[in-house]
């Protein structure tokens, strides 16, 4: 398998400019000739099925919920970050490459960094076109706040729901096209399997969630904006129909999937409060601009009340051991910090699994009012879910699967070892390292969708024959069909007395325990052992009632386990094949004297990807070197 | 660790849009007051499903309360008893011990039922469709700052732009309106300058297509807002009246012509 990323010549800061120069163009009059399928309809997949659509390009966009507006993008909350210095306070291109380059812990590249922090600025420009309501000043120019870190104010927000802002202004720019007869929206369709001819990327198979019709759509190109696979943790803070399949299937027929062990643990969420769990809730990063947080001194302090512990008999940890960045050291630093202040056991909290995030003082300091101004719907949710009112007593948090950084592996272009199939938003690997920093998430989905692929993919389709797309009955369309309803007819003949969400629990639990904040050598090869078990167990004892023509939503959550179940194996084969500490990927083996990652440059900068040989048979690990020239490796401080 | 308790469900089922549907009973037991409502269904769903019976089916995603995917008539109310919170975020310690609960899919014309507590929304992504945006191909947009929207224009676009799309709303609407929804999009669109030139071309098509999807019309009986989860204010519908009133007064069919040359 190649790994050419393909990243052009010339200085960093010209390389966008100049490629986008070289990239063959489509004529006008030609681009309705070619069809383009977008599956997801995130910020990543809405903004780029509208944009390609507004080309003149035949769009057909497919998502598994019940309309486009609720992909999970909408669930972000804090922000999006761009360098547009619009508060003098020194903030510019090169200083957002840079400190997304650093905050990744040097495990991305160069050069998707720079284009990213390049085009920020004309994202936040896209967007307030669209009528997103972000917050302003009482001038009325754009307001700011900070996320961790980072040393200036660059993020944009629109109240608590940022991303559902953003994701609005995506969906009616797509909705507009779908108005205009120029995309095609398939809402409730889920994708099953995709379609390669002679190695190439030509179509997917679809189940349609309602009718449980399985078909497929022909194209001359696919892009996969399908989200992060972080669910294969169970608990974790994504939507809970969020999945792996689509990358998971591509995966299989030929695309590598890079760095599958790199996921966030965010700080702050609300703690389990049971086994009947179904998901975590975060509470938004924005938050530690005003919160401190702290756990007691003392162990024998932690079952008491909050106000009941003076000020000196209190631990801000991350202000001790952090005092340039405290509260908002990065997620993977910070988590980390209250895992260590829990297994030490100072945890608060029935379970000792909790550290607070306080807004006394900043009340204290800015009244109520303004708390609530900033931060009240997330205010309001936290006490929905907890019954606690945060105003008067402290926030108790906890970290939890937030954000996969790996994905599938992609060139400059965006484009996956399957020639003709791209990858966008969190789906791919490109842009986070092994770190991502808060508020980039929006900001690298936006960008591959609005900016980046409506140039990429041109290059691409200039170069293959208008009107040369297979049909229907090609015998690899056929076959593709046929492994998907094979499938299901697979999952509903097991008949045995599980339901899938048993499966995906226990599944939830190996990989929280033994790749979640901290992994090891022992505990990684346990999981090895232990997951294949949970995996022959699924497929002997699952059981699915009702039938696959209508509506079926355990079916649909068995389809996702199975791909879990093998998704995860290939996260704890890829974090024991990594021997070094960087970002979100701490072995335990790899620690500095005072409990940081340590790096080991010399034999691990660089992607890992993996090539899948066939079921059953161990993949094969592939590496791209990774080359700093603009920002120099360094070990990564923020103290 | 808080009491757990027992309830009894009642639960319109229904197998697919063409067949009738009931109500079929059953236990919810062991439910703690921690548990958000729809994990009480999930206890209950995984009792089903072991039984090899079909679980009941509801639309649901984020469960934060914010991508407006679920939704169900909880005794009578949608979204259930607690003002201002959608059915994810509801919470069993809003019900107690031996308590009766009835639910019911969103009912309306406009929303066929799909299966027990899921319905089709479609007629809400075609209102969008045919009017509910502003026209900004990708690039076009000038510098964010060089067009300043004073502060208290802009927090009340946000306050309309806040609408999930849950469609409570019209749940909730004797007449199963989709007043609170449409004006919502048409509010914070209007009070936008970048809206300002498809202002009156957006109230036109996008109440035509609503009226189009039968939903119903509005009579001011004001239960859209109480069941709002996201507290949409009847003043928009106020709004987009003015707007609409004008929008008609003012049409004219758009010129068609080439340009010279
Ligand atoms: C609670 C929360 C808060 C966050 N806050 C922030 C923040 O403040 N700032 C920030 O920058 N980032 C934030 N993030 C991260 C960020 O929201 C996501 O990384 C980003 O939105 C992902 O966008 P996407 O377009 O790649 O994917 P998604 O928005 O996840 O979209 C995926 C799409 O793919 C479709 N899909 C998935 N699988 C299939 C399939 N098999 N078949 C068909 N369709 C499929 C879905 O229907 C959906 O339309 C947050 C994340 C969470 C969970
Ligand atoms: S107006 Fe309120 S009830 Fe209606 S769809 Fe929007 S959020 Fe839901
Ligand atoms: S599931 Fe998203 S709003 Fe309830």
């Amino acid at each position: 398998m190649e790994l050419n990323s393909r990243i052009p010549d010339g200085p960093i800061e010209k390389k966008w400019d100049n490629h986008k120069f070289d990239l063959k163009l489509v004529n006008p009059a030609n681009k309705r000739k070619y069809k383009v399928l977008v599956v997801g309809s995130g910020l990543a997949g809405g903004a780029a099925a509208a944009s390609l659509a507004e080309l003149g390009y035949e769009v057909e966009c497919f998502c598994y919920q019940d309309s486009p507006r609720r992909a999970h993008s909408i669930a972000a909350q804090g922000g999006i970050n761009a360098a547009k210095n619009y508060h003098n306070d020194g903030d510019s291109v090169r200083r957002l490459f840079y400190d997304t380059v650093k905050g990744g812990d040097f495990r991305a590249r160069e050069a998707n960094v720079h284009r990213l922090a390049e085009v920020s600025n004309n994202i936040i420009d896209q967007c307030v076109g669209q009528g997103v309501p972000f917050a302003r000043e009482y001038g009325g120019l754009l307001d700011n706040r900070s996320f961790g870190g980072a040393q200036v104010s660059r993020t944009f927000y629109a109240r608590g729901q940022t991303g559902q802002q953003l994701l609005l202004g995506a969906y009616q720019a797509l909705q507009r096209q779908v108005g205009l007869g120029t995309v095609k929206m398939f809402a409730r369709h889920e994708m099953h399997e995709l379609i390669v001819v002679d190695g190439v990327a030509k179509g997917i198979v679809t189940r349609d969630m309602v009718t449980g019709e399985i078909k497929s759509h022909l194209a001359d190109a696919v892009c996969l904006a399908t989200g992060g696979y972080g669910n294969t943790m169970y608990l974790a803070t994504y939507a809970k129909g969020c999945n792996g399949t689509a990358i998971w299937r591509a995966h299989k027929k030929g695309a590598a999937f890079a760095n599958p062990c790199f996921t966030q643990i965010h700080p702050t969420c609300i703690p389990v409060t049971g086994d009947h769990q179904s998901k975590l809730t975060l509470m938004s990063e924005s938050l530690r601009n005003d919160g401190r947080i702290w756990v007691p001194k003392k162990k024998e302090d932690c079952g008491k009340p909050a106000s009941q512990i003076p000020e000196d008999d209190r631990d801000y940890y991350l202000e001790r051991k952090y005092p340039s960045y405290g509260n908002l050291a990065p997620r993977d630093i910070a988590s980390r910090a209250a895992k260590q202040v829990c297994d030490d056991g100072r945890g608060i909290g029935e379970t000792g699994l909790g550290v607070y995030l306080d807004f006394d003082a900043a009340i204290k300091r800015l009244g109520a009012n303004k708390i609530e101004e900033k931060y009240g719907n997330l205010f309001e949710m936290y006490e929905r879910i907890t019954d606690e009112n945060p105003y008067k007593t402290p926030m108790r948090i906890f970290p939890a699967t937030h954000y996969t950084m790996g994905g599938l592996w992609v060139d400059y272009n965006l484009m996956s070892t399957i020639p003709g199939l791209f990858v966008l938003g969190e789906a791919n690997f490109s842009d986070h390292g092994a770190n991502r920093l808060g508020a980039s998430a929006l900001m690298q989905g936006l960008a591959d969708g609005y900016f980046v692929i409506p140039y990429t993919i041109g290059g691409y389709l200039a170069g293959i024959k208008p009107g040369s797309r297979i049909k229907a009955e090609d015998p690899a369309v056929k076959a593709a069909e046929q492994y998907v309803s094979d499938r299901v007819a697979k999952l509903f003949a097991i008949n045995g007395k599980e339901t899938p969400t048993h499966f995906h629990r226990e599944l939830g639990k190996v990989m929280w325990e033994f790749c979640g904040m901290g992994r090891n050598e022992a505990g990684l090869k346990k999981a090895l052992q232990l997951i294949p078990q949970i995996r022959e167990e699924f497929w002997k004892n699952l059981r699915i009632p009702g039938s696959g023509a209508d509506v079926n939503q355990s079916l649909e959550l068995a389809g996702r386990v199975a791909d879990f179940l093998e998704i995860g194996e290939l996260m704890c084969l890829d974090a024991l094949e990594r021997r070094e500490s960087c970002g979100g990927h701490f072995r335990e083996e790899w620690q500095t004297e005072e409990g940081e990652a340590l790096r080991d440059d010399e034999n691990f900068c660089h992607v890992a990807a993996w090539e899948h040989k066939g079921e059953g048979q161990t993949p094969v690990r592939h590496v791209e070197p990774l080359s700093f020239e603009n920002v120099h490796l360094a070990t990564r401080s923020y103290k | 660790m808080a009491k757990h308790f027992n309830l009894t469900l009642h639960v319109w089922r229904q197998k697919n849009a063409k067949c009738d549907g009931k109500f079929v009973e059953y236990p919810a037991e062991n439910i703690s007051p921690d548990m958000s409502f729809l994990e009480m269904l999930d206890v209950v769903n995984e009792g089903l499903i072991r039984k090899g019976e079909e679980p009941i089916a509801f639309d649901h995603d984020c469960r934060e309360g914010i991508c407006g995917t679920c939704g169900m008539v909880v005794n009578g109310r949608p979204h259930g008893p607690k003002e201002r919170t959608t059915t994810c975020q509801l919470h069993m310690r809003s019900f107690k011990d031996g308590d009766n609960i009835t639910l019911e899919p969103w009912r309306a014309e406009a929303f066929p039922v799909l299966k027990d507590l899921m319905v089709d929304r479609g007629a809400f992504d075609r209102i969008i469709a045919a009017g509910g945006f502003i026209s900004a191909p990708t690039g076009s947009p000038q510098d964010a700052n060089a067009l300043p929207i004073p502060k208290e224009n802009a927090d009340l676009a946000m306050d309309a732009a806040a609408c999930i799309g849950c469609a409570a709303c019209v749940a909730a609407c004797p007449n199963a309106s989709a007043m609170l929804f449409v004006s919502a999009k048409i509010s914070q669109l209007a009070l936008l300058p970048q809206g300002q030139p498809e202002r009156y071309l957006r109230v036109r098509d996008m109440i035509a297509q609503m009226d189009a999807e039968e939903f119903g019309t509005c009579t001011n009986h004001g239960e859209c807002e109480t069941a709002c989860p996201k507290g949409i204010k009847m003043e928009n519908i106020a709004r987009m009246n003015r707007d609409f009133i004008k929008a008609s007064l003012t049409y004219r069919p758009a010129t068609i012509g080439g340009g010279a040359g």
